[in-house]
């Protein structure tokens, strides 16, 4: 009896294909064509076997199998261990364990590899709708766990996805506390894989080349989120958010320098501090960002000379922090010898007609200030355009041919050539790139600053004022640096930066709050938003220990609750269909008048009654002796309650 | 003595009490409840998820672990629930002979208005009887518990138990009812011819088919075989007559202990006596039975085979 009832039907192996299949379709667009391919063969290898009650594979076959994906994994990735082979090596188990269950008891670990495949998804996308997803198959998934149990009756799909349902929904108290109070550890436990965080990732790099930042401005993906303490942010042309400084020049390409300079500098503030808390979406690099010039140093993270933030991990989640900056400054502390003669540094020989344009337009002007202004003087009113789509440079003398051939550039050419004037007519030139403006979102009230928002300029040192940005590109286009990106570039240059119906940006900006809400809240909740929480309900110095404390009350407390309430359930009985029809016979025939006394049994009643309304006595016998039937007679059956309801139904007093 | 400790701690501790009479209701103390081989693989796969949120700082990933911990611990409750207050009661046994296998029927009744599926009804863990009680209904499974002796038999120690709905926790109960089914002795497989009869020798075996061969009618006594009723007389109101059959069925035929060889010991005389007593009620003959100690005037029908079967399951050798 036992084997028959532990057999894996095929109905089995639907409800588990199907979970299986869920699970593991996000992953295909990261699978080897070749493990998704081995994995459709299988699964529907397996559905066949099912269907035509054959026998499973032989071990060695299976053997076989494991041992040439192991290899082909090797080859595809280079390793085993490591996130995108991990979870291919996961695929391919799964698809074999299937290939070797027979019992409803292997089934089970298929049950568990399916959920820990839940998880493994996470790696990659932790958004609204992928968690939407996958709780729909974890929902799915239980289900078909509660279809393993049945022995005998087997209730149908409703049933089981109702039952994994309510047993979800109950669980969410429970989950909900654990997730508040389990003790947060800093992870990581131990070192991850090197491609733990790999992925599509786009922003700024530590170096520049013409074409490189423009090549972002069609990324509409989040660079960071800011909210500012006071209600309303800076003007966007004061908003430039310092990204990587570059001091190294070879003639085309801007690069930073390999060891950053970590000697803390002094500036003047001219104004009080703008305050306001940056999120920044994971980008692979050190760098944190925080508007001109920050004023404090977030936790764990370092500012450089150049005063750039430097995380001290690579930022591959996303990092919250409270930032401070002055607006308005003088940078004028002295800076050592060899920091000036690094922002003078020039390349051999290239370029040599834009630095023969640098001395003569040097030798024109009064002092240094005077050039500076020459020079944007040149590029507002020379036929200078700025484009998005800017024709490729040749590499050797990249910026004389912008200067004085293509004239058509994107910010990083203006900043470029711009630096590069002035160091050659001996002005310190360093390039800063980072972001410039940034959408305010009024549904969530904060600033969403995008890759598209890119931006470079340039930092001059001069000799009473010490390092001062100058933005050549605000030369060029002034509305770049006072409404963004979308409204500088020429019309119909890229589509999708400017035309958007109003209620598309609308619906886009609530998404975006949503999603910036989520990340806070959910994704967000780390050690030290546990801290902060845990110090807003009195606890002050949350240790794990008073965490796990009161994880086990609150714990313990919310079990007992549930408990009570199910437990309640199993002495509310439904109220019995065949009493009630009797109850409501006699009921109709106390409002004639005739109630049935407490003593009176049915039989008692039911001559009672037929005496007394002789013109009734046959419908009053056959629901009475119905009645007794169902209650006293040996053998209950089914058809003669529904008899009842319906005599009962159409009987008037 | 350590043994004879944990044998009073396991008694203590699943109330064992030896057979119940009437009904017994699985109340909260009845029923225990562990994780199962399963939910302890669940627990293995929820720790390596946790270390993995962890250590890749996922979020949704300790969200899914805790979501999971949360179910695992709702599934006491539910599995609990399953079991709990559940009315067990003894069904009918049918005797059967020594050897075969005794089918112990147990009334399972679900008052309350929760369906309970997947409930396994298991004497020694190895054969488990699944049944589904929905609610306010009862259902009737039969546990079969081999009878190698003639005598009483008791199915001892019923567990029932369920690991509905997810099969992570193991909940069960013990359920020790006072049923009882006897066991009839192994009939003789060697049919040896049955004695003469005691009166009329000669018109014995050899004859034919008795039933055939109605004789009268005579008024009816508790015991005679329905079949042997004649119903139509009753039909005309003359009250219950039983037919009386020419042959053997007057025939004076004593099954006696006696008769049987010493050499076959007590067991294989009951045995032989049973084999006797089968033969005699599928002959459809009057027969006696005498044993030492017991005496059973001679009589036909179903009763009367009954009876002597009961007898000699039951016989005590007293006199040995």
């Amino acid at each position: 009896m036992t084997a028959a009832a532990d057999r894996f039907h095929l109905r089995h192996i639907g409800w588990l294909m199907l979970s299986l299949v869920l699970v593991t379709a996000p992953h295909v667009e990261r699978l080897p064509w070749w493990v998704t391919l081995l994995a459709v063969t299988l699964f529907t290898w397996r559905i066949y076997l099912a269907l035509y009650g054959l026998k499973l594979p032989r071990k060695w076959l299976l053997l076989a199998i494991v041992a040439g994906a192991l290899g082909g994994i090797y080859i595809s990735y280079g390793r085993i261990l490591g996130r995108d082979s991990g979870v291919t090596l996961l695929v391919v188990l799964l698809a074999l364990k299937l290939m070797e269950m027979a019992t409803l008891r292997d089934a089970m670990v298929l049950i568990f590899i399916a959920y820990f495949l839940v998880i493994t998804n996470f790696l990659y996308s932790q958004s609204i709708p992928t968690t939407i997803y996958m709780l729909g198959v974890v929902w799915l998934i239980t289900a078909t766990m509660v279809g393993f149990q049945f022995r005998t009756l087997q209730p149908g799909y409703r049933y089981q996805l109702r039952t994994a349902g309510i047993m979800l929904l109950q669980s969410a108290p429970l989950m909900l506390a654990l997730f508040v109070l389990f003790p947060r550890v800093q992870g990581p436990l131990w070192g991850l894989p090197q491609d733990a965080y790999a992925g599509g990732v786009t922003g700024l790099s530590d170096e520049m080349t013409p074409g490189s930042v423009s090549n972002l401005i069609l990324s509409d993906a989040v660079a960071f989120r800011v909210t500012f303490e006071s209600q309303l942010p800076p003007p966007t042309q004061q908003l430039y958010w310092r990204g990587p400084v570059l001091w190294d020049f070879d003639g085309y390409t801007w690069s930073a320098p390999r060891v950053p300079y970590l000697s803390q500098r002094q500036y003047e503030a001219l104004d009080s501090v703008v305050e306001y808390t940056v999120t920044v979406e994971p980008h692979g690099k050190r760098w944190l960002f925080a508007l001109d010039l920050p004023a404090k140093t977030p936790p764990r993270s370092v500012m450089t000379s150049d005063f750039q933030l430097l995380f001290q991990t690579a930022v591959v989640n996303r990092v919250r922090y409270d930032m401070a900056s002055h607006l308005r400054y003088r940078n004028n502390s002295e800076p050592p010898r060899y920091e000036l003669q690094r922002a003078l540094q020039l390349p051999g020989r290239a370029n040599p007609r834009a630095r023969e344009l640098a001395r003569s337009m040097r030798k024109q002007a009064a002092d240094d200030r005077a050039y500076i202004d020459a020079v944007l003087s040149m590029f507002r009113n020379q036929n200078f355009y700025y484009t998005t789509t800017p024709p490729n440079l040749d590499t050797n003398n990249a910026v004389d041919e912008f200067l004085f051939t293509s004239r058509a550039g994107f910010c990083e050419h203006y900043a470029s050539s711009f630096a590069m004037l002035m160091r050659a007519a001996g002005v310190p030139a360093r390039i800063v790139t980072g972001y410039q403006g940034g959408e305010l979102n009024t549904v969530g009230n904060y600033m969403i600053v995008r890759q598209a928002d890119a931006h470079a300029w340039v930092e001059v040192w001069l000799k009473d004022e010490g390092w001062v940005r100058v933005d050549p590109t605000a030369a060029v286009s002034p509305a770049r640096v006072e409404a963004g990106v979308a409204t500088a570039v020429p019309q119909g240059e890229t589509r999708l930066l400017r035309g958007e119906y109003r209620w598309l940006h609308r619906a886009r900006l609530t998404w975006d709050s949503l999603a910036n809400s989520w990340n806070q809240i959910v994704l967000g909740y780390t050690l030290d938003r546990q801290r902060q929480l845990m110090q807003r309900v009195g606890i002050d110095d949350a240790t794990w220990q008073s965490l796990v404390t009161a994880m086990f009350v609150v714990t313990g407390a919310i079990t007992l609750a549930l408990a009570a309430v199910m437990l309640r359930k199993l002495h509310a009985m439904r109220p019995d269909p065949v009493a009630a029809a009797y109850a409501r016979f006699c009921e109709r025939l106390a409002r004639r008048g005739l109630a049935r006394h407490p003593s009176e049994g049915p039989d008692a009643f039911r001559k009672r009654a037929a005496a007394a309304r002789p013109e009734l006595a046959q419908p009053i016998g056959t629901i009475s002796e119905l009645y007794i039937r169902l209650r006293y007679g040996n053998v209950v059956r089914t058809e003669d309650a529904a008899r009842l309801q319906n005599e009962v139904e159409a009987f008037r007093a | 003595m350590l043994l004879a400790l944990r044998n009073r701690f396991t008694t203590w501790l699943f109330q064992w009490r030896g057979p119940e009479a009437g009904h017994i209701v699985l109340v909260q103390r009845r029923i225990f409840i562990l994780p199962s081989r399963h939910g302890m693989t669940y627990v293995g796969a929820l720790t390596m998820m946790l270390t993995g949120s962890i250590n890749y700082n996922l979020s949704l990933g300790f969200i899914l672990t805790f979501l999971l911990a949360a179910l695992g611990i709702n599934s006491i409750l539910h599995t609990f629930r399953n079991l709990a207050r559940l009315r067990i009661a003894a069904g009918r046994v049918q005797p059967v002979f020594a050897g075969d296998i005794a089918h112990f029927a147990l009334i399972i009744d679900n008052p309350t208005a929760l369906d309970r599926y997947a409930i396994g009804v298991t004497r020694d863990k190895r054969d488990t009887v699944y049944t589904d009680v929905l609610a306010r209904q009862s259902a009737t499974v039969t546990v079969p518990v081999p009878a190698s002796q003639r005598g009483i038999l008791r199915p001892g120690r019923l567990t029932l138990y369920t690991n509905f709905p997810l099969g992570l926790c193991y909940a069960w109960a013990y359920a020790e009812l006072d049923m009882r089914c006897i066991v009839y002795p192994r009939p003789e497989a060697a049919r040896v011819p049955l004695p003469l009869p005691a009166a009329q020798a000669g018109t014995g075996i050899a004859h034919g088919s008795g039933q055939e061969d109605f004789s009268g009618l005579r008024s009816y006594h508790p015991g005679d075989s329905p079949r042997h009723i004649a119903w139509k007389a009753a039909a005309r109101g003359q009250g219950l007559l039983t037919k009386q059959f020419s042959g053997r069925a007057d025939t004076e035929l004593w099954l006696d202990w006696q008769a049987t060889p010493d050499t076959l010991g007590v067991e294989g005389r009951l045995s032989q006596l049973a084999r006797w007593v089968i033969d005699a009620h599928a002959a459809a003959l009057s027969f006696g039975l005498r044993v030492p100690g017991v005496t059973l005037p001679p009589a036909p029908g179903n009763a009367q085979r009954e009876r002597c079967l009961e007898t000699l399951a039951l016989f005590q050798n007293d006199a040995s």
